[in-house]
C-alpha cells in the first residue's frame, strides 16, 4: 500500500469536515473521490497534503507515518496536491510557475520541458503571466506544477471545475496518459462520468465521511449516485455539528 | 427547548448597583484624604481614560493606533490657547478637550480609509505633525513650552480639588460612553466588524460609520486626558505631550488588562499605576520592562490578564453582552437510544 | 540655483532613505508585516557599526562584521517573534514590533547614554569631501555614495527577486504562502530569510545615516517615520517605487527647509499627507477600495 489513511478526523473551528475516514491506496492505482459540495473532499486531500492539520488519525506513505510532517516535507517525500481553483502564482509567469516547484523536487524524469511536451498547448504560453493564462492553460499549468516536483502519489482536486467542456477533455486525456506511465492518483471529482471513466478505484463521501467504496469496474451508476446523495440510509440518521 | 436571551448575570447586577456608590466616594476624597492621595488618584483617572480608549480603538473597532497622543497635546495645547484669550481656565479644559476631539471628525474621514499598519503609522505621522505646527506657534514658545499661568487664581488646594474632581467626572464620562456604546446597535455592530469585516459589512453593518463613531470619542477621551494633565503639571512641554511614550503606557495597559473587554483597561490602568508609582524611577528599565510585557502579552496573553480569567471562568463584572442561556439544551438534544452522542 | 541645490540635496538625501525603507518595504510586501521597530533595528546597527569603529576597525571593516550579524538577529527576529505574532492576528504584530521599538530604544540608551553619535571622524575625508558643480550646487561625495549604494541595492533586489531560484520562492510565498507550501517552498524559512535581508539593509542605513550625520538611542522613530513615508509615497510594493518615494520626501524636506528651517520634517509630513489624500481620492473615483489601489500597488 502506498497510501493508508486511519481513521482522519480534520475540523474547521467546530465542523467536523471529515469524520474518522480510512481508506488505502495501492502503488499504481487511481482512487476518485466523489461526492456533493462540502462532503468533506477537498478538506481530505489538503488533510493528505499537509495543508490542514488533522485533529485525529494518522496518515501513512510508503510505511512512514507522515501525520506530523508539513506540506512542504510532503512534496520531498513525493506527495503533491493540485489545489482546488488551481492556485496559481498568478503574478509570476507559467515558467516561473513551474520553476518554483523545480526547486525542492525530488530527482525524476519531470522538468520544464517534459511538461510542456506533455502539455503542448502551454509551450506558446511560456512567459506569459500565469493570471492572463485561460481556464484549460491553467490548469494544466497547475497539474504541470505538480508534477515538476516528480511525486509518487498526485492529489487532484476538482480538475474540472470551471472550465469548458473541451478544455475537460484535454485534462483528462493528459491524466490519462499519466495513469498509463503507473502513476498512482487520487482524485476529487464532482463530475461521476468523468471520475468513473478514468478511476480504478471509487470512494463516495457524505457529510464526512465514506458511504460507498470499492473497484470502479464492479460498480453500478445508481449505487453511486445513490451513496451521493445519501439516499437509502435509515430514517432519522442525521448528522449533528459537534 | 427552553432558550432566552439575557443581558446581565446576577454578578454584573451586583457590580452595577455597586458603581454609583463608589463614585459617590470618590467625590469625596479631596475633602477627605490627602493631598497625595487626592494627586495620585487624578493620575490614575487619566491613565483610566486613556486605556479605555486605546481598548475600545484596538479591542472593539480593531484600529491600532500609535499616534493617541496627537489629541492628547492637542487637548492641552488647545486649552492653554483659550485661556491665553481669556476664557475661565476650567472651561477652557472642557472646551479645549472638545475642540481638539473634534478634529477627529474630518481626520477620520481621511485616516480610516487605510488599513491596519498604515493607519498605525499614519496617525504616529498625524501625531508628529501637530507636534510641529505647534511648536511653530510661538505663545507657547515653542519646545520650551509654557505655564498654564491662569490657574494662579486658585489656591493649590482648589486646584487640586477641581483637576481631581474634572478627572473623576471625565472618567465617569468616558466609561460610561463606552458602556452605553457597547450595549448598543453600534456595539454589537463593532464586535460583528472586529470579528469579520467582510461579512459585517454583508449583513448592513456601516463598518465606517461604526469605526468612526469610535475613533471620535477616543479622540474626544484622549484630548480630555491632556488637559487633566495639564491642569495637575501644570506646564506645557510639547515634547512630552506629544511624545509617543503615551502609546506606549496605553498598549500596556490595554494589552495587559485584557483588550476588547471592559473591564480589562481598568485593570490594566491600575496596574499601570502602580508599577509607574514603584518602578517609575528606575528610567529606562521601567520602560524596556513596559515594552517587553507588550510583546510577552502580546504573543503570550492575547486576551490579558482580565480576558484569560473571563474566558476561563466565565466571569463578566459589568453586563457588556448577550448570554444565551438555555444553550446546553440545543448542543446536546436527548439521543434517540440513549446514547451518548 | 539656490532651488537647484536644495532639489540636488533632495534626491541625495532619497538615496538614503530608500536604503533605510528597502528593508521595510520588503518586509511588508512579502509578510505583510510592518515593523515598528525597523527605524530603530536600523539604529542598532549604527552602534554596533560605531562600536568597532571607537576601538580602532574602520567602519567599512565593521560593516562587513555587523551586516551578517544583523541578518541573523533579523532570521532569528522572524522565527522567534514576528512568526507567532503573524499567526496570532492582525493586530499582533503592530503590538508586538512597538514592544520591540520600546525595548531596543530604552537598552541603547541604558547603554550608550543620550548623547549624539557619528561616524563622522572615522570615515576620514569622505565625511567632508565634496563636489562642486556649481558654485551654490555641492554634492557631499559620502551622499553620492549613499545613492550609488541604494541604486545598487535594489537592483541587486530586484534581479535577485526576478532571476534566482530563492527569489521566485520568495515571489511565489509572498503571493501565496499556502501554495507555496504545496509545490514544496518552506514559507517559515523565506520569511526567515526575507527579515534577515530587510534588518541587515536596515543595518547599513544606520550605518549610512551615521557617516552622514548622527544618531542617539532615539533616532529610530524618526527613521521609521521616514522609511514608512517614503514606501508609500512610492508606492507600497514597488523597489523602485521606494527610490522615488525617498526622493520625492528628500527633495520635499530640503525645499521646506529652504522657506524656513524649521518646516524640514513638516515638509515631508505634509507632502506625504498629501500624496496619501489624493490617492484615496483617485481610488475613490476609480471606485476600488482595495488597499492596494489606495497605496498605490502595482
Amino acid at each position: 500500500m502506498l497510501l493508508s489513511v486511519e481513521q482522519l478526523e480534520a475540523r474547521h473551528g467546530f465542523l467536523r469536515a471529515v469524520r474518522g475516514v480510512s481508506f488505502e491506496v495501492a502503488a499504481g492505482e487511481t482512487l476518485a473521490i466523489v461526492g456533493a459540495n462540502g462532503a468533506g473532499k477537498s478538506t481530505l486531500l489538503r488533510a493528505l497534503a499537509g495543508a490542514h492539520k488533522p485533529a485525529a488519525g494518522r496518515i501513512v506513505f510508503d510505511g512512514r507515518d507522515i501525520t506530523a510532517l508539513s506540506a512542504h516535507r510532503r512534496v520531498r517525500e513525493g506527495i503533491a496536491l493540485v489545489p482546488e481553483g488551481r492556485r496559481l502564482f498568478t503574478g509570476m509567469t507559467l515558467e516561473e510557475n513551474l520553476l518554483v516547484a523545480r526547486r525542492r523536487a525530488r530527482p525524476g524524469p519531470w522538468n520544464v520541458e517534459a511538461v510542456l511536451e506533455a502539455f503542448p498547448l502551454l509551450a506558446a504560453r511560456r512567459k506569459s503571466r500565469a493570471g492572463n493564462l485561460s481556464g484549460g492553460e491553467q490548469q494544466a499549468t497547475a497539474i504541470g506544477r505538480a508534477l515538476m516536483t516528480n511525486p509518487r502519489l498526485l492529489l487532484l482536486d476538482e480538475v474540472s471545475l470551471g472550465l469548458a467542456p473541451v478544455a475537460v477533455d484535454g485534462v483528462y486525456r493528459a491524466l490519462r496518459g499519466l495513469i498509463e506511465t503507473g502513476a498512482t492518483i487520487v482524485l476529487v471529482e464532482q463530475d461521476l462520468n468523468r471520475a468513473l471513466e478514468v478511476a480504478t478505484r471509487v470512494a463516495c463521501m457524505l457529510e464526512g465521511e465514506i458511504v460507498l467504496e470499492g473497484p470502479a469496474a464492479e460498480m453500478t451508476r445508481e449505487q453511486v449516485v445513490e451513496a451521493y446523495f445519501g439516499l437509502g440510509r435509515p430514517e432519522g440518521e442525521t448528522a449533528v455539528p459537534a | 427547548m427552553n432558550v432566552s436571551v439575557e443581558r446581565s448575570t446576577r454578578l454584573s447586577r451586583i457590580s452595577v448597583a455597586c458603581v454609583i456608590p463608589l463614585v459617590a466616594a470618590l467625590a469625596f476624597v479631596p475633602v477627605a484624604l490627602s493631598a497625595n492621595v487626592t494627586d495620585k488618584l487624578t493620575t490614575l483617572f487619566v491613565y483610566l481614560i486613556l486605556a479605555a480608549m486605546w481598548n475600545a480603538l484596538a479591542g472593539y473597532a480593531g484600529l491600532v493606533s500609535v499616534g493617541q497622543q496627537a489629541f492628547f497635546g492637542l487637548g492641552a495645547y488647545a486649552a492653554i490657547r483659550l485661556t491665553q484669550h481669556g476664557v475661565n481656565v476650567y472651561a477652557a479644559l472642557v472646551l479645549g478637550a472638545l475642540l481638539a476631539g473634534a478634529t477627529a471628525v474630518p481626520l477620520s474621514i481621511f485616516m480610516l480609509r487605510l488599513g491596519g499598519g498604515e493607519f498605525a503609522i499614519g496617525m504616529w505621522v498625524v501625531a508628529e505633525v501637530c507636534f510641529g505646527l505647534v511648536i511653530l506657534d510661538t505663545s507657547v514658545h515653542g519646545l520650551t513650552g509654557v505655564s498654564l499661568i491662569a490657574l494662579n487664581r486658585y489656591s493649590a488646594h482648589d486646584q487640586r480639588a477641581y483637576a481631581y474632581w474634572f478627572a473623576l467626572g471625565s472618567a465617569v464620562v468616558f466609561l460610561g460612553l463606552v458602556f452605553a456604546l457597547l450595549r448598543s446597535r453600534t456595539g454589537a455592530s463593532l464586535q460583528a466588524i472586529r470579528d469579520d469585516e467582510e461579512a459585517a459589512a454583508s449583513v448592513g453593518v456601516s463598518v465606517l460609520g461604526g469605526k468612526r463613531v469610535v475613533f471620535v470619542l477616543a479622540a474626544l477621551g484622549c484630548a480630555t486626558a491632556g488637559t487633566i494633565w495639564l491642569a495637575t503639571s501644570i506646564t506645557f512641554t510639547p515634547r512630552s505631550y506629544f511624545g509617543v511614550e503615551w502609546t506606549a503606557y496605553m498598549i500596556f495597559m490595554a494589552l495587559v488588562g485584557g483588550l476588547g473587554t471592559f473591564e480589562g483597561p481598568i485593570l490594566g490602568a491600575v496596574l499601570f499605576f502602580v508599577v509607574q508609582d514603584q518602578f517609575g524611577d528606575n528610567g529606562v528599565w521601567y520602560l524596556v520592562g513596559l515594552g517587553g510585557a507588550a510583546i510577552v502579552f502580546a504573543l503570550l496573553l492575547p486576551r490579558g490578564l482580565w480576558g484569560t480569567v473571563e474566558e476561563r471562568f466565565g466571569l463578566q463584572l459589568l453586563p457588556v453582552g448577550y448570554r444565551l442561556r438555555g444553550l446546553e439544551s440545543i448542543a446536546n438534544p436527548e439521543p434517540a437510544e440513549g446514547r451518548r452522542p | 540655483m539656490i532651488w537647484v541645490n536644495q532639489i540636488v540635496q533632495g534626491v541625495l538625501l532619497g538615496g538614503y532613505y530608500a536604503v533605510l525603507a528597502a528593508g521595510l518595504s520588503l518586509m511588508f510586501g512579502v509578510m505583510r508585516i510592518i515593523n515598528l521597530a525597523h527605524g530603530d533595528l536600523a539604529v542598532l546597527g549604527a552602534f554596533l557599526v560605531f562600536l568597532f569603529s571607537k576601538h580602532g576597525l574602520s567602519p567599512w571593516l565593521a560593516l562587513v562584521i555587523v551586516l551578517p550579524v544583523m541578518g541573523v538577529t533579523g532570521w532569528v527576529l522572524q522565527r522567534g517573534l514576528l512568526e507567532r505574532s503573524l499567526r496570532a492576528g492582525p493586530l499582533t504584530p503592530l503590538l508586538a514590533t512597538f514592544g520591540l521599538l520600546i525595548v531596543i530604544e530604552n537598552l541603547l540608551f541604558e547603554k550608550f547614554g543620550p548623547d549624539e553619535r557619528s561616524l563622522f571622524p572615522y570615515i576620514g575625508k569622505l565625511g567632508y569631501d565634496s563636489w562642486t558643480i556649481t558654485n551654490q550646487v555641492i554634492v557631499g561625495k559620502i551622499y553620492v555614495l549613499i545613492l550609488a549604494v541604494a541604486v545598487f541595492l535594489l537592483a541587486g533586489l530586484q534581479v535577485f527577486l526576478a532571476r534566482t531560484p530563492p527569489g521566485r520562492a520568495l515571489r511565489a510565498t509572498a503571493e501565496d504562502p499556502d501554495t507555496a507550501e504545496l509545490v514544496g517552498v518552506d514559507s517559515r524559512r523565506v520569511y526567515a530569510f526575507a527579515a534577515a535581508i530587510a534588518v541587515a539593509t536596515a543595518a547599513l542605513a544606520g550605518a549610512f545615516l551615521a557617516m552622514r550625520s548622527s544618531f542617539n538611542p532615539y533616532s529610530g522613530s524618526q527613521q521609521l517615520i521616514f522609511a514608512f513615508e517614503a514606501v508609500v509615497i512610492g508606492g507600497i510594493g514597488s523597489l523602485w517605487g521606494t527610490l522615488t518615494g525617498g526622493i520625492v520626501l528628500g527633495v520635499a524636506q530640503n525645499i521646506g527647509a529652504q522657506l524656513n528651517p524649521q518646516w524640514f520634517l513638516l515638509a515631508g509630513h505634509l507632502v506625504f499627507l498629501a500624496v496619501l489624500a489624493v490617492r484615496l481620492v483617485l481610488a475613490s473615483l476609480g471606485g476600488n477600495w482595495g488597499l492596494r489601489a489606495i497605496l498605490g500597488r502595482a
